[in-house]
C-alpha cells in the first residue's frame, strides 16, 4: 500500500498539525475565498498571501520547495485558461488566473500537508458537511490510492516486456486504461469487503477525540482576520 | 466442546448463474481447526466469505455459536468471525497499526481508551506491540500479517478464518506465523494450498471440489487421496 508524500507530512506534530482540523479546513476557506476574489490589480495582496502562507509551511516544518512544486500541478489546466486570455488582449487577466489557481492550490495542499486525512474528514463532519460527501471523500481519497498502485504495477509490468516506456506509447497505455479500472475495481472491492467483515457500517471511527480549544480559536480569529483584512486594505 | 459453526444446505450461485456452492454442510467445534483444501474455484472462499456474511445464501443456512446468520445477528457475528485475507494490504486502511487494530473495537462502540487497551492487548498477542505507532505500509509482509490478525483479535472472535495466510510470506515468516497461530485458541479454517503449513496447524481437512465438499477427515488422508502433494 503506498501513501501519498501529504500523508506522510500530515503526521507532523507541530503547533500547525496541533489544531482542530475545523479551525484550519475555516481558515483554508477564508483564504480560498479572499484568494478567488483577487483583481488582476491585486498583485500585493498575491505576494502577501504567498509570503504568510508559505510562512505558515516553514512554521509546520514542511518541505516548503516540494509543496509549492505540488500546488504547480493546477497550472497548466489553469495555462490554458490563461492563453486564452492573452490571446483575447488582457494579460494582466490571465496572469491573475494562473496566480488565483497556484495560490488556492497551495492553500488546500498546505491544509492536508498538516491535517491527515481522517481528520480532515473528522473536521468536515463536525462542520456538519453532509454525511454522504464526507464517506464518498473517504472511499475516493482511498480508492485514488488503490488506482495509483495498480498503475504502477502495470507500468513496471508493461516496461519489463517492453524496455522503457516512450511517449508514443502512449496510445498503447490508453488502451490499457480500461483495464487498469476493471483491475482497480477488483481491488476496491476486496478492501470494501475487507473493511465490512472487521464492521464497517459507513463510518469510519475516529480513533482520538477532536475538541476545539483556546488556540484553535485564536488560530482562527488570527489567520481569518488577517487574509481578510489584507483582501480589503490593499487595493 | 460446543459447537461454533453449523452450515446446512448452503448454496450460492454467482450473478451469471454460475453456481459456487452446491450445498455444503459443515460443522465445526470450539477450538478445533481444520484446513479446506482445493482447486482454485471450487468454493473454498466463498464458503468462507459466507461465514462472515459478507456473501448471502441462495438457499441453506449458517449457525455461528448459537446465533443464526440474519440480518439482526449480523453485527454480532461479524465480531465473532474474523476474517483474515490473503493480501493484508487490502486489509490495512489506517494511518497507524495502532488505529487500525482498533477500528472494530471502535467500530462496536467502546471508547477510545477502551479500544486502545484492546488494540495493545492484540498487538501484544502478535509480538507487534512495538511497531504500534508505524504506518502499516511501512511493514514487512510478515509484520502486516501479524497487525491484519491483532485487527481481528481484538474483536475478541470465537473463529479465525484465514485466506492463504501463507502468500507473500518467506519461509521463515511462514514457520513464525504457523507458531503464532498454533498458540491462539480460537477455532481456525485456513484455506490453504501450503500442506506444511497446513501440517503444522491441524490433521484434519476438508476438500471442496465444485462447490461441495468432496471429503473430510485426516489431512494425510485428504492430501493421498485426492494426490494434493
Amino acid at each position: 500500500m503506498r501513501h501519498t508524500r501529504l500523508e506522510l507530512w500530515s503526521r507532523g506534530t507541530t503547533f500547525a498539525h496541533r489544531r482542530h482540523p475545523a479551525a484550519k479546513i475555516a481558515v483554508a476557506l477564508t483564504f480560498l475565498v479572499c484568494i478567488a476574489t483577487l483583481q488582476p490589480s491585486g498583485w500585493r495582496i498575491g505576494v502577501l498571501y504567498f509570503v504568510a502562507l508559505t510562512s505558515m509551511a516553514f512554521a509546520a516544518r514542511l518541505p516548503v520547495p516540494r509543496l509549492h512544486l505540488a500546488a504547480a500541478v493546477v497550472l497548466p489546466f489553469a495555462g490554458v485558461f490563461a492563453l486564452i486570455s492573452f490571446l483575447a488582449g488582457t494579460p494582466e487577466k490571465g496572469l491573475a488566473m494562473m496566480v488565483r489557481a497556484w495560490l488556492s492550490a497551495f492553500t488546500t495542499v498546505l491544509l492536508m500537508a498538516t491535517t491527515s486525512q481522517p481528520d480532515l474528514l473528522a473536521g468536515l463532519e463536525s462542520l456538519h458537511a453532509p454525511r454522504f460527501l464526507v464517506q464518498v471523500m473517504q472511499f475516493l481519497y482511498r480508492y485514488l490510492l488503490v488506482l495509483l498502485e495498480e498503475a504502477g504495477a502495470m507500468r513496471a509490468a508493461a516496461a519489463s516486456r517492453a524496455g522503457k516506456l516512450r511517449a508514443r506509447e502512449f496510445r498503447r497505455a490508453a488502451a490499457a486504461a480500461g483495464v487498469l479500472f476493471a483491475r482497480s475495481w477488483g481491488r476496491a472491492q476486496a478492501i470494501h469487503r475487507a473493511m465490512t467483515a472487521r464492521g464497517f457500517d459507513g463510518h469510519i471511527p475516529r480513533f482520538r477525540s477532536l475538541r476545539l480549544t483556546w488556540p484553535d480559536a485564536w488560530f482562527v480569529a488570527l489567520l481569518a482576520t488577517f487574509a481578510i483584512v489584507a483582501r480589503l486594505a490593499i487595493r | 466442546m460446543s459447537r461454533i459453526v453449523e452450515v446446512r444446505g448452503l448454496r450460492y450461485a454467482w450473478e451469471d448463474g454460475t453456481e459456487a456452492l452446491r450445498g455444503v454442510d459443515f460443522d465445526l467445534e470450539a477450538g478445533q481447526t481444520v484446513a479446506l483444501l482445493g482447486a482454485n474455484g471450487s468454493g473454498k472462499t466463498t464458503f468462507a466469505l459466507h461465514l462472515n456474511g459478507l456473501l448471502k445464501a441462495s438457499a441453506g443456512s449458517i449457525q455461528i455459536d448459537t446465533l443464526v446468520l440474519n440480518d439482526k445477528s449480523l453485527p454480532v457475528i461479524r465480531r465473532k468471525v474474523g476474517l483474515v485475507f490473503q493480501d493484508s494490504d487490502n486489509q490495512l486502511f489506517m494511518p497507524t497499526v495502532l488505529e487500525d487494530v482498533a477500528f472494530a473495537p471502535l467500530t462496536a462502540g467502546l471508547t477510545s481508551a477502551q479500544a486502545t487497551e484492546k488494540a495493545m492487548a492484540a498487538l501484544r498477542q502478535v509480538d507487534m506491540e512495538a511497531k504500534a505507532h508505524k504506518a502499516p505500509w511501512h511493514l514487512s509482509s510478515g509484520e502486516k500479517k501479524r497487525v491484519a490478525i491483532a485487527g481481528i483479535l481484538a474483536s475478541d472472535p470465537s473463529l479465525l478464518v484465514l485466506d492463504e495466510p501463507t502468500t507473500f510470506l518467506d519461509p521463515p515468516g511462514q514457520r513464525s506465523l504457523a507458531a503464532l497461530l498454533a498458540d491462539l485458541p480460537q477455532a481456525k479454517i485456513l484455506i490453504t494450498h501450503d500442506m506444511t503449513f497446513a501440517r503444522a496447524l491441524t490433521k484434519e481437512a476438508v476438500f471442496f471440489q465444485e462447490g461441495k465438499i468432496a471429503a473430510r477427515g485426516p489431512l494425510d488422508e485428504v492430501i493421498t487421496r485426492f494426490d494434493w502433494y
